[in-house]
């Protein structure tokens, strides 16, 4: 690039000028907040995007109540420390019908919990500009999405029909029924992430740094048992391992990796060394083929 | 590298290289781009595995691995074997950082591929050694021309298909050259290459006997970016001027207000005057803000936000730029356009233009010529159709702060949006302003529109009566003025067949020409507004677009849309010229309704049911809603 800043320094500068793009062209946005490392630094763009300002959009985390114990711990610390509003959304009907990724197919209780409780609360709130920290190295088809991305009446999404997005001109006008999805991380990677996190002393879950945590395998997976309601086999003892995580979801279908992990530096180097990409550690992604395309058509963040 | 402080000192000072991959279909680009990250080491062991898989079940090379299918994404792509839309995929060297965008090669998606294009620093061009320099080939090399790329390499790819032959590849290399030959391009390299067999990719093992030259990543990790606008013709002090677009005014409460913008030329520090464009007022800078900190200066491309010593008045979509050296204002200009949208484009239409943070109606003027891309050859249009690229005169309906593209890319790219539905339908590039708004004056005249009114005693309105042939428009039309005239109203109807026969006889019945033909009328009508009548326009005026047109050129008050709701069925019942069975028969083209499309209002301000309702029932409806005394 020629430029004069460094590549966290542009890549943040880029994310500033899409937030504040985003919100310009708002009548009614919010922010997706998943607790996770790319929600955290998500957190920090919007907060500089406006600063002194308090950022002009609340936070909402879409919960399907199987997320890890510390992540619901955390995510009521930075709404406190945040002064952001956060809001919660459930899918109650799923809950009654004890929708569990124990019993259903990930398949099912991620439309359930996930997608149809995203659309819900897209309904109930009246959203225009939903902005979340989805990047494109993360996947093959949010390789392909815009910055901008346009859902129609049903909140699907036509890869085949995506707006041109030239320069740093985002046309945010949206038809009647439509809704707009910004990606400010798009251009980020994984390493870009944590480099980030480091740079800017981000706190984060304690879940991303190594420690002793009582562990099962699952299909070739570690599975932390976060709580009693994973169903143990007879004889089956859950081992104390040194784990991390490499991304956080909800915590039967996220897989941990073993590591002597535990400060933000060694994450770092240990994430340039990497052999594997980072959403093996998500079951939710390889389920079918295409699987992601297949969720982001239906409305998946 | 053993610490992490020497890990993150050599981050620190990689700079990233943004560039793009086109090319013909079936040229290898998503092959290469997954030849490039597997060399390079940036594909993981789980998306190696899943490439393995799905080699075997999509592959188009026996028993290898077919390294397009870890860029071609999309379902549909895997299907069909093509790229749709752009994928970005991320690699790093040792030297550099990557994003790359990889465009498809098939006609219909060009405008993916200018998407991608316009964020790029660098083209690389794949050339099929068996096949030479396609049609395709050209189409996208002036993409990148025209998006302002100076740095191109072409990669001839496929060179182990003819046997790693030289001349192939001297003739390729010196076709090429004598396309390029009219353009001003800072470093072109031309590299003879395989993706599938990995020659010449990441170093060059003399597989290729004749090339001496560096391997595609030997080339890309050692080159000197300039980018546009890094234009040697420009001056230095005329490139790196301050201008900073501001995006948004920041005011948490009485004690700040700052205004928020990325640079996107030059640099600001504490104290610089500046001035406000388009207002032209002068202020100097109290401080260049960023996040909690106040770092009293900042350079290109950083977001920041300022805060000015006096209360001026600035709000989104002005430019804060160095006092000395302001970028210019105009409202007419020269442009390149290439146009996206299967409706083609209509000059005279109104459209949103979109530039840095201004938004404005825009309209084309003329469009000078098309260009045959193939060829480049200038074609005489009267519009245009998708992916087509032309140089037209465009004019906007206020003036609006630029710089030509070719000194600052941010300031001079533009999109154009649709006004009905909000669809991205064109983008281009300004080259010269037509004339500086400033020369521009409007004659102020002694007597105005209210003095004219008062005089007659009326306000005045326009009543623009659309619907289609036969709906009874006119007659209504004529009826009110009967009324009006009899109550002492100064009045004046303008009837669409009347004004064909005089003012608009040049022109047909083309949407192009039915666009001019509302323009046109529509002036007329503002004129006579302005002069104090009662205007009732009686016209078919069949587009959305060019009501809404009219309706922006007139106060809220003044206008009125009257949509004569009779269904096509009654109006050609009654045809009462003739011209329904004219148009059946075929001896009419171009017949509203018929062969060319009516758009009904969707908020006419009043509505006429003719089945139901006799005309001078109609008649006193309007006169109800009006208020003319």
């Amino acid at each position: 690039m020629d430029s004069n800043l460094s590549h966290l320094e542009f890549l943040e500068a880029e994310s500033i000028e899409i937030i504040r793009e985003a919100i310009a062209g708002a009548k009614n946005p919010v922010m997706l907040y998943s607790i996770g490392k790319d929600s955290s630094v998500m957190l920090q763009l919007a907060l500089k995007s406006f600063y002194p300002a308090s950022p002009p959009l609340p936070l909402l985390h879409v919960d399907t109540t199987w997320k890890f114990k510390e992540m619901y711990n955390f995510r009521n610390q930075i709404a406190r420390d945040s002064g952001m509003e956060l809001l919660v959304h459930t899918n109650q009907e799923g809950v009654k019908a004890g929708i569990s990724p124990f019993t259903h197919s990930s398949n099912y209780y991620t439309d359930v919990m996930k997608t149809q409780a995203l659309r819900q609360v897209l309904e109930i709130g009246g959203y225009d500009v939903i902005l979340g920290g989805a990047r494109r190295d993360e996947e093959k088809s949010r390789a392909k999405e815009r910055v901008f991305s346009f859902r129609s009446e049903g909140h699907n999404w036509d890869p085949k029909a995506q707006r041109p997005e030239l320069w740093n001109l985002y046309n945010t006008k949206l038809n009647n029924g439509q809704t707009m999805r910004v990606f400010p991380l798009s251009n980020w990677t994984e390493k870009d992430v944590w480099q980030y996190l480091l740079q800017e002393k981000i706190s984060i879950v304690p879940l991303y740094f190594a420690k002793e945590r009582p562990i099962v395998y699952r299909n070739e997976t570690l599975i932390m048992v976060d709580d009693e309601r994973i169903p143990l086999e007879t004889g089956e003892k859950p081992q104390m391992k040194s784990v991390r995580f490499r991304t956080l979801g909800c915590y039967p279908l996220t897989g941990a990796i073993e590591s002597n992990a535990s400060t933000l530096e060694e994450i770092v180097l240990e994430t340039m060394k990497a052999k594997t990409s980072e959403r093996e550690g998500r079951l939710i992604d390889s389920d079918e083929a295409g699987s992601m395309e297949k969720k982001k058509r239906e409305g998946y963040f | 590298m053993k610490n992490i402080s020497e890990f993150l000192l050599n981050q620190y000072q990689k700079k990233t290289l943004r560039l793009i991959t086109c090319g013909s279909v079936d040229d290898g680009k998503s092959t290469l781009i997954g030849r490039l990250l597997h060399e390079s080491q940036n594909v993981f062991e789980d998306q190696l595995k899943s490439l393995e898989k799905d080699s075997e079940k999509f592959g188009t090379h026996k028993n290898e691995l077919d390294f397009s299918l870890l860029v071609d994404g999309l379902k549909a792509e895997r299907e069909q074997g093509i790229t749709i839309d752009v994928a970005y995929r991320f690699f790093e060297t040792e030297h550099r950082r990557y994003i790359v965008a990889d465009t498809p090669g098939h006609e219909q998606y060009t405008r993916n591929m200018a998407t991608a294009a316009s964020n790029a620093e660098l083209a690389i061009l794949l050339v099929d050694a068996q096949k030479g320099i396609l049609a395709q080939t050209r189409r996208h090399y002036r993409i990148v021309t025209l998006m302002g790329i100076r740095n191109l390499v072409i990669a001839v790819n496929k060179m182990d298909l003819v046997q790693y032959k030289e001349n192939v590849f001297q003739k390729i290399d010196s076709d090429f050259r004598n396309l390029v030959l009219d353009h001003d391009l800072n470093q072109i390299q031309v590299i003879p290459i395989s993706a599938t067999k990995g020659v010449n990719i990441t170093e060059n093992d003399q597989t290729i006997s004749f090339y001496s030259g560096p391997s595609l990543l030997e080339y890309l990790d050692q080159l000197q970016i300039r980018n546009s606008s890094n234009n040697l013709k420009v001056p230095s002090s005329q490139e790196s001027s301050f201008r900073m677009p501001v995006q948004r005014v920041i005011r948490p409460d009485e004690s700040y207000r700052g205004f928020s913008g990325r640079i996107a030329s030059g640099s600001v520090s504490n104290g610089d005057l500046v001035k406000i464009l388009p207002s032209g007022v002068q202020s100097s800078v109290r401080s260049v803000d960023f996040w909690k900190n106040s770092i009293s200066n900042a350079s290109k491309n950083t977001s920041i936000t300022l805060t000015l010593e006096d209360e001026v008045d600035v709000s989104r979509g002005d430019v804060i730029c160095a006092y000395e050296d302001p970028p210019e204002i105009a409202d007419q200009f020269q442009v390149d356009l290439i146009w996206m949208s299967k409706e083609p484009l209509i000059p005279g239409r109104q459209y949103l233009m979109r530039l840095h943070q201004q938004e404005v109606n825009a309209q084309v003027t003329r469009i000078r010529f098309k260009e045959e891309i193939e060829t480049g050859k200038h074609l005489a249009a009267e519009t245009l159709e998708m992916n087509e690229i032309a140089q037209i005169n465009l004019s906007t309906n206020r003036p609006v702060v630029f710089e030509p593209y070719s000194s600052n890319r941010l300031m001079g790219g533009f999109i154009i949006i649709d006004k009905m539905n909000f669809d991205t339908v064109g983008a281009g590039i300004i080259k010269f302003a037509l004339r500086r708004s400033s020369n521009i004056h409007w004659q102020k005249l002694q007597v105005n529109k209210v003095q004219r009114a008062k005089q007659k005693m009326q306000t005045p309105k326009c009543l623009w009566f659309t619907g289609l042939s036969g709906s009874g428009k006119s007659t209504i039309a004529s009826l009110v003025e009967k009324k009006l005239h009899a109550d002492g109203i100064h009045t004046y109807l303008l009837d669409g067949d009347n004004i064909r026969h005089g003012l608009n006889r040049d022109l047909g019945f083309t949407n192009e020409d039915r666009v001019e033909n509302m323009r046109r009328i529509s002036e007329v009508a503002k004129l006579m507004v302005d002069a104090g009548l009662i205007v009732i326009v009686s016209f078919i005026s069949p587009f959305r677009a060019e009501r809404q047109m009219v309706r922006e050129l007139f106060d809220p008050s003044e206008f009125l849309e009257i949509f004569v709701d009779t269904p096509l069925e009654e109006c050609e019942r009654r045809d009462t010229k003739g011209l329904y069975a004219k148009a059946r028969s075929g001896k009419l083209k171009n017949f509203t309704g018929i062969d060319s499309v009516y758009e009904p209002p969707e908020s006419a301000e009043i509505k006429l049911n003719t089945i139901t309702s006799k005309p001078e029932k109609c008649v006193d409806m309007i006169l109800e809603k009006i208020n003319i005394f």
